[in-house]
C-alpha cells in the first residue's frame, strides 16, 4: 500500500509493515523532550509511577529555555526541578544558562534531532523538526512523563492534508510567509488531528531556516505534525551536525491525501497577522495601508531565531535607528547563533539601531519576561502566536510578520513594508 | 462514574491555552494557584463565580495553542466537572484525558445550551440533558482505546499496570 512519509515513520517506530489514518499505534520514540515551564509536572507524574531510570539518558532532553535566565523566585524553583533531576538521573542532554537556547533553534543545530526520528516534546512547537523529515509533534506533560519512563507513546495515525507550493519567491517573501499564508487558507482548526506535508518547487529550494518557521508554525493551524520530506538541502544541514545515525523516508507518488492545497507563491506578499489568532493573515500592503502604530518589535523566537533570520533583519537596520520611543528586541536563538551574529558584525548594526540584544530565551514570545506589554501597546513579533495576552497585559496586541517587516516596522514606528526602507 | 449536574458557563470559538491559563501564571504547577486564574484572559473574574460542578460549553477548537497540562489542570481544579465543544485541539484532548477532566463532543449542545442553563451528564453513555432548556443530545462516543484508558484510570495507571505485569 502507498504510504505517506508521516505513515512510513510511524510504521517504522511501530514495528509494522504500514499503518493507515484511523489506527492506533504503539510506536518508540527517539527524543522526549520537556523545558522549564513543561518538565516539572512531567517530572512529577514521572516520579508518581515509581520507575527508578529514564529510558534512555542520551534521548530524554531537558531545555529550560522559558523562563530562564529564571525571571523569579517561583521560576527558579521549576528550573531547579529539572536540574536536580538531570543530575540524579545522569541526563546527557540537560542544557544549562550558557550553553541553552532557544528549543526548538537548539536541538537541530546540535544534531539531535534527525531525519526519520519519532519525537515528542511537551511544547506545542515541537512539529518544529518536521523540517528535517522527522515525525514530530506537542504533547502534554503527562504523555511526555510516560514515554521519559518508557520510550513508548500512543498515537492515532493522523490524515495528511498535501500543501504544493510553485514557483519562486518574490523579494522579501520568507518561508514564515508561506505558512502564514497558508494558516490563512486552513484557518486555526483546518488541519485539527490531521498532519500537513509541504511540498512543491517552492520548497525544494527553500534553506531549512524557512522550511523550519513553517514546520514550526504547523500547529497554529491544529496539525499534528507539519513535515517536509528530506532532500540535498536537509542532508546538507544534517550531515556535519548528527550525533547518531538517522533515515530517510519519504512520501510515495500515490500516497493518499485527504486533501491537496495548491498555492502559487509569486503572489504572494510578506504576510502581517492580525491580533488574535494566526490565520488573521493580510498582505503587509495591507497593514501599512492601515498605518498600524506600535510600540515593540520582537525579533527572535523558535520560529525566527536563526542565523539567517537575524541576517536579514540587519539588512534593513544597516546605518538606521529603531523610531523614538520604540524598544527594539533581538533574540538569538542560541547562543551559536549569537556567536555568529557577532562574527558577522550583525551585533553592530543592532546596538548602532539602538536595539537591546538579549540572551536566548523564550521570554516575551509566550509574555514570560524580558519585554512584557502594558494595556494598549502594539508589538510586530517574528514570533508564532498573537493571542489574547500572548505578550503581556490582556488589552495588548501582538501583529506576526518575517524579520524583515518587524525591522522595517521597528524603523518606522509603524507596520511598514521593506521596500519603504530598501 | 456518577452523574454530573451543573450550571452552564459560555465561550466562544477557538478558547487558547494562553486566554485559559496565561503564561504569567505558568511559573508554578500548583493545582489550587493555578486554579485562581482559570480562564482569566476569556473571563476575567470566572474563578471567583464558578461553582464546583459547573460546566463549560464553548465553540470549536477549544484549548488550541500550547501544549500546557496547566490548562486541564487550572479548570479541574476550578471545580469545572465536564466540558462540552463541537470539537477540542488535539493536545488538550490528550491531555483532558490524562488529567481526569471529563471532555465532550458535541457540535449540537454547544449550540443549543445557552448561559446559566442547568445541565446534566452522563458521562458513562455521553447524554447530555439542557434541563432549562428541555433538550437531550448525545456527544460523539469516547473513541474505544480512550475508553480503556479511562477504565485503568487514566494514562499513568494504565502503565502501572503494564509495567508491575512484567
Amino acid at each position: 500500500m502507498a504510504q505517506t512519509i508521516t505513515e512510513k515513520i510511524l510504521a517504522f517506530h511501530a514495528g509494522l509493515k504500514e499503518v493507515e489514518p484511523g489506527q492506533l499505534i504503539e510506536a518508540q520514540v527517539d527524543i522526549a523532550l520537556a523545558n522549564d515551564v513543561t518538565a516539572p509536572i512531567a517530572i512529577a507524574e514521572f516520579e508518581k509511577l515509581g520507575v527508578e531510570k529514564v529510558f534512555d539518558d542520551e534521548r530524554v532532553l531537558l531545555i529550560p529555555d522559558h523562563f530562564t535566565p529564571n525571571k523569579d523566585i517561583k521560576s527558579a524553583e521549576q528550573a531547579k526541578i529539572l536540574r536536580e533531576f538531570a543530575k540524579q538521573q545522569k541526563l546527557k542532554n540537560y542544557f544549562e544558562i550558557g550553553r541553552v537556547g532557544i528549543e526548538h533553534v537548539l536541538l537541530p543545530e546540535q544534531g539531535l534531532v534527525l531525519p526519520g526520528d519519532l519525537i515528542v516534546g511537551a511544547d506545542s512547537h515541537t512539529c518544529t523538526y518536521g523540517a528535517l523529515g522527522a515525525f514530530a509533534t506537542g504533547v502534554g506533560s503527562t504523555d511526555l512523563a510516560a514515554a521519559m519512563a518508557t520510550g513508548k507513546v500512543w498515537f492515532k495515525v493522523p490524515e495528511t492534508i498535501k500543501v504544493v507550493y510553485h514557483g519562486e519567491l518574490p523579494p522579501w517573501v520568507e518561508g514564515k510567509d508561506l505558512i502564514l499564508h497558508t494558516i490563512g487558507l486552513l484557518k486555526v482548526d483546518g488541519a485539527l488531528y490531521q498532519a500537513i506535508e509541504m511540498m512543491g518547487e517552492t520548497i525544494s529550494s527553500l534553506p531549512m531556516y524557512g522550511r523550519m518557521s513553517m514546520a514550526n508554525m504547523a500547529i497554529e493551524a491544529g496539525a499534528k505534525n507539519g513535515i517536509i520530506a528530506p532532500d540535498e538541502i536537509t542532508l546538507d544541514y544534517v550531515r556535519p551536525r548528527a550525533q547518531r545515525d538517522y533515515t530517510l523516508f519519504s512520501s510515495d507518488p500515490d500516497a493518499n491525501y485527504c486533501k491537496t492545497i495548491e498555492i502559487d507563491v509569486t503572489k504572494i506578499r510578506p504576510q502581517v497577522a492580525y491580533p488574535p489568532l494566526p490565520d488573521k493573515s493580510r498582505s503587509v500592503d495591507q497593514a501599512a495601508a492601515d498605518n498600524i502604530a506600535i510600540d515593540q518589535v520582537v525579533i527572535g523566537s523558535c520560529t525566527n531565531g536563526r542565523i539567517e533570520d537575524f541576517r536579514l533583519a540587519a539588512k534593513l537596520l544597516k546605518g538606521k535607528k529603531a523610531a523614538p520611543f520604540m524598544r527594539l528586541l533581538i533574540i538569538p536563538g542560541t547562543q551559536d547563533v549569537y556567536r555568529q551574529m557577532i562574527k558577522e558584525g550583525l551585533t553592530e548594526i543592532f546596538l548602532d539601531a539602538e536595539a537591546l540584544i538579549s540572551p536566548p530565551t523564550c521570554g516575551p514570545c509566550l509574555g514570560g519576561h524580558m519585554g512584557i506589554l502594558a494595556a494598549g501597546e502594539r508589538a510586530v513579533a517574528t514570533t508564532n502566536r498573537n493571542f489574547v495576552g500572548r505578550m503581556g497585559h490582556p488589552e495588548s496586541e501582538v501583529y506576526l510578520s518575517n524579520p524583515a517587516v518587524a525591522a522595517a516596522s521597528a524603523i518606522l514606528g509603524r507596520i511598514a513594508t521593506p521596500e519603504e526602507i530598501i | 462514574m456518577n452523574n454530573i449536574e451543573g450550571k452552564a458557563w459560555k465561550f466562544g470559538d477557538d478558547v487558547d491555552t494562553d486566554a485559559i491559563i496565561p503564561a504569567r501564571y505558568l511559573n508554578t504547577s500548583d493545582p489550587q494557584e493555578l486554579a485562581k486564574y482559570c480562564m482569566e484572559d476569556a473571563d476575567p473574574g470566572f474563578a471567583g463565580k464558578v461553582a464546583v460542578g459547573d460546566i463549560i460549553v464553548a465553540g470549536k477548537n477549544f484549548g488550541c495553542g500550547s501544549s500546557r497540562e496547566h490548562a486541564p489542570i487550572a479548570i479541574k481544579a476550578a471545580g469545572v466537572a465536564c466540558i462540552i465543544a463541537p470539537t477540542f485541539a488535539r493536545i488538550f484532548y490528550r491531555n483532558a484525558f490524562n488529567t481526569g477532566l471529563l471532555i465532550l463532543e458535541s457540535a449540537e449542545a454547544a449550540a443549543a445550551i445557552a448561559e446559566g442553563h442547568q445541565v446534566n451528564v452522563d458521562p458513562a453513555t455521553g447524554t447530555i440533558k439542557d434541563l432549562t432548556g428541555g433538550q437531550i443530545f448525545q456527544a460523539r462516543p469516547v473513541p474505544e482505546f480512550m475508553q480503556k484508558l479511562l477504565d485503568d484510570g487514566g494514562l499513568m495507571e494504565h502503565w502501572r499496570k503494564r509495567l508491575q505485569v512484567k
